[in-house]
This record gives C-alpha cells, sequence and structure tokens, in this order.
C-alpha cells in the first residue's frame, strides 16, 4: 500500500487553477489556429483573430484567458492501492481551490445558497469527483468551467425510437438556441446514456477528451463528425456575429441505459475550454 | 464602419452606429452584473441616491478577476447578457445609453432601447484578457461586499465593441448570421 499525504494534492489543484487559467492546452490551441485558418467569412476571422490574441496575452502569465475563471470542477481518478494521509481529500482539494484562486488572483464566483447567494469569498467549495480505480496513483484533472456556456447546457429524456435523428436534432437545437450566449466558438459535449444523473456527467467528462480524438467506436466517431458539420451549418459562427466557425469540436461519450429511455445530456463549454492533468 | 465614442457620451453620437459596426469608446463606463443591477433597480424603486449617473451612461456587463499588483484591473470580458434583461428597461427609461455584454436580449429590452434611443454593443465573449489592456483604471464605487459583482467606474481607453441593437432596429446576431447564410 502506497502512502500519499494529502498536502501534495493540495500543492497539486493549487498549481493547476492557476496553469489552467492562463493557458490552453496546446492541442485546444492547435485546434484554434486549424479552425481560424478553415473560415473565409472576414467578420468571423476576425473574431478568432482576436481570440489568439487574447491566448497571447493570457500565456504571459498576468491576465487569465477568461474573467469567469470558473467554479472548480475536479475530477480524481484515485488509485486503490493508495493510502491517502495527513488530513480528508475533499479538504485537501478544497484548500487547493483556496489557495489557487486567492494566490493567482483569480475571481471567487461560487455563491454558498443558491437562492439566498452569497460569495464564500474563495470559490470554494469545488466541484470534486472521486473514481476508485486499480493501481498506485492518483490522477487529477481540474477543470475550471465559465458559466455562461454552462447556463446553456441541457438534458433531455429522449424515447428510445426517436433514434440517432432524435439525438443529433436535440444537439443542433441546444448549440442553435444557446446563438451568442455561449461565447461561441464552442467545445459541445455529449452524454448519451445512463440515466438522469450519469448523462450529464458524461457530457461534462467529453469536453476534457483532447480535441483531435474521436470516439474509439466508428458510429460515434462519425455522428461527432456530422455533429460538428451541422452546428457549423447554422451559420452562428464566432461570438454570434455570423460564420462558419460555431463549434471548434463535439465529443461524445457513451454508456448502457435503461430498455424504456435514451437520456442525452449536451455539456457546452466557450473556446476557453480549460483542463490539465497530473499523476500523483 | 469604425466609430470612435468619446465624452461627452450622447444619443444623438450612438444613434449614428449601426449594427455591426465597430466602436472604439475612451471615457468612463460602469461595470454591473446580475446582484449589482437587482440592487439599483430596489433603490431606484425606493428613489434612493445612485451609485452613478444613469442618465447617459454606458453600463458593462462584467466581473472582473483581482488586479494583479501595479495593474488597474485583471481579467474584464463581458459576460452574458441576458440575465441583466429583467433589469434593463428599468435603466433604459432613466436614460442608459449603452448596454456592453454579449449575447441575446429579451424583446422587452429591445423595445426600451429602442424608445429611448439606446443602443446594445457586444465585447468578445473569452477575450478578457485583450480587453483589459483598454482598461487604465478601475474603483469600486458601491457594494464592494459583493466581490467581483461589485460597481466599478473604469476609466477605458479605445475599449472595442460591436454594435449589436442599433437604434434603427438592426440586430447584429440576425443580420449577421443571414448575410452568412446567404453569401
Amino acid at each position: 500500500m502506497r502512502e500519499l499525504n494529502v498536502s501534495s494534492i493540495t500543492d497539486a489543484v493549487a498549481s493547476l487553477c492557476i496553469e489552467t487559467n492562463h493557458h490552453l492546452d496546446p492541442v485546444t490551441e492547435a485546434c484554434i489556429e486549424r479552425r481560424y485558418a478553415e473560415e473565409d467569412w472576414p467578420v468571423a476571422k476576425d473574431v478568432l483573430d482576436i481570440i489568439k490574441h487574447n491566448i497571447e496575452i493570457a500565456g504571459e502569465g498576468v491576465f487569465p484567458l477568461c474573467q469567469d475563471t470558473g467554479m472548480a470542477c475536479v475530477f480524481i481518478e484515485l488509485g486503490q492501492d493508495v493510502h491517502l494521509t495527513g488530513g480528508y481529500l475533499e479538504d485537501a482539494v478544497n484548500e487547493g481551490v483556496r489557495r489557487g484562486y486567492t494566490d493567482g488572483y483569480l475571481r471567487k464566483a461560487i455563491v454558498k445558497d443558491p437562492i439566498r447567494r452569497g460569495n464564500t469569498g474563495d470559490n470554494t467549495p469545488a466541484d470534486i469527483n472521486v473514481e476508485i480505480v486499480p493501481g498506485d496513483q492518483v490522477k487529477i484533472i481540474l477543470a475550471p468551467k465559465g458559466f455562461g456556456s454552462e447556463n446553456m447546457s441541457r438534458i433531455r429524456m429522449l424515447p428510445p425510437a426517436a433514434g440517432q435523428e432524435g439525438v443529433e436534432d436535440f444537439v443542433v437545437s441546444v448549440c442553435e438556441s444557446a446563438g451568442a450566449n455561449p461565447c461561441p466558438p464552442v467545445v459541445v459535449g455529449v452524454g448519451i446514456g445512463g440515466n438522469f444523473h450519469k448523462a450529464p456527467l458524461l457530457a461534462k467528462k467529453a469536453l476534457l477528451v483532447p480535441l483531435d480524438q474521436s470516439h474509439p467506436d466508428p458510429y460515434y466517431a462519425e455522428m461527432e463528425d456530422r455533429l460538428l458539420e451541422k452546428i457549423n451549418a447554422l451559420g452562428i459562427g464566432p461570438q454570434g456575429f455570423g460564420g462558419k466557425t460555431t463549434a471548434l469540436k463535439v465529443n461524445i461519450l457513451t454508456m448502457p441505459t435503461h430498455i424504456a429511455g435514451m437520456p442525452v445530456a449536451v455539456n457546452i463549454n466557450c473556446h476557453v475550454s480549460r483542463h490539465k492533468e497530473v499523476i500523483l | 464602419m469604425e466609430y470612435r465614442l468619446t465624452e461627452p457620451f450622447t444619443k444623438e453620437k450612438v444613434s449614428a452606429f449601426r449594427a455591426g459596426d465597430q466602436v472604439l469608446i475612451t471615457g468612463t463606463i460602469y461595470t454591473a452584473r446580475d446582484a449589482a443591477h437587482q440592487r439599483i433597480v430596489e433603490m431606484i424603486k425606493r428613489g434612493e441616491e445612485l451609485p452613478f449617473e444613469i442618465k447617459n451612461s454606458i453600463v458593462y456587463y462584467a466581473g472582473p478577476t483581482p488586479p494583479k499588483p501595479g495593474y488597474p484591473i485583471g481579467s474584464a470580458g463581458p459576460t452574458t447578457s441576458y440575465r441583466m434583461d429583467p433589469y434593463a428597461p428599468v435603466m433604459l427609461d432613466l436614460g442608459q445609453l449603452m448596454m456592453i455584454g454579449k449575447g441575446q436580449r429579451s424583446a422587452e429590452v429591445k423595445d426600451a432601447a429602442l424608445r429611448n434611443g439606446a443602443v446594445y454593443a457586444a465585447a468578445i465573449g473569452g477575450a478578457a484578457a485583450v480587453m483589459a489592456q483598454s482598461v487604465k483604471s478601475a474603483e469600486v464605487i458601491a457594494f464592494e461586499d459583493l466581490g467581483a459583482e461589485a460597481v466599478r467606474r473604469l476609466y477605458v481607453e479605445d475599449f472595442p465593441v460591436t454594435i449589436v441593437l442599433d437604434t434603427a432596429g438592426g440586430n447584429l446576431y440576425e443580420e449577421g448570421r443571414a448575410a452568412y447564410l446567404s453569401k
């Protein structure tokens, strides 16, 4: 049994908060570059150029990529042969978020009550998801998630008869009604299957898939490409000013579901699609 | 078209702008988002003195990140505007000149902007580091307890926005998309 002090988790989370809010991962940046090259509508190209410039300025480390430095979504894959010492896992993660958002001059955007509000002042609590996996390592993925795009996300409990066409129509309609609100070009995470709890979780995890990867099942890989084409035929364009590039990529994750259902969740992310992992 | 908008900000000046025009703003603007709008509209209903003069004001829907030492402000991009829709007509009827945010507005906001000769402009969402470069000074003037949501007085130079709703009923979100689709 490997022992790991939770203080190392705190340190990792704190630095991931600062890192992800200033630097996009190279794959996401390359995807934006590629869509810029493919865009032929002048207004859209101008907007994408500003977005590229923003990535450059943020990369200098002073100004975060977006003022919405997000709710800190943390996905932990905890090896079952690891024994955590020195405190509780959730406390350690929240301490890392507190430190990262305070020391990194990031925006504190969490309120303690959904109706009565009241800012917690340190961006905690984080959204913490823990999965027990084989092995003796701990993988931490941190994904700060802005709410302009989160608010445009939807779930629908489709009947099985809706089939592939029903799924695709729903995903496209979510992107169309979102319009300019989620800061297009967006990344579209789609979760199909599971239940009312798992489908949105799949959609959120789909946003962590690198933008140069497709679903391993060719059926869903083709659906990803087809959905991207349909969404980019809407003409909404970067920032909703018109153009081809409404979405950068569609990623789908699936799981088994019930004989009576076909849940579909769509989690939209903006072009500032932030996530990074470390393994301890 | 490209325009420069400088003080004094007047209805006459913004009436020249059309949907899709790029405007560089220099002067004093105010940040206010969800919670600040709620409080301002409550203060208006109670007849209290407001944190800033609404008439001919430019209000930027934004909650910046904290400034690092030596900088006036942190990143400062726009937030999504529809959440201010329940409050915006009250402020437009008091003479607010321009709203800056991103995303669609309600029919009520469009009507209120039109009847008052006000405009709605978009800043580039997610280009918050770029937007911050145009902010030369920032000062919290009300609701400090709201943190990022406090009202700030900003002095901006060549602050870039794109006109979405103009005083002639133009709407960039409809026209821009239609223009691309009919190319």
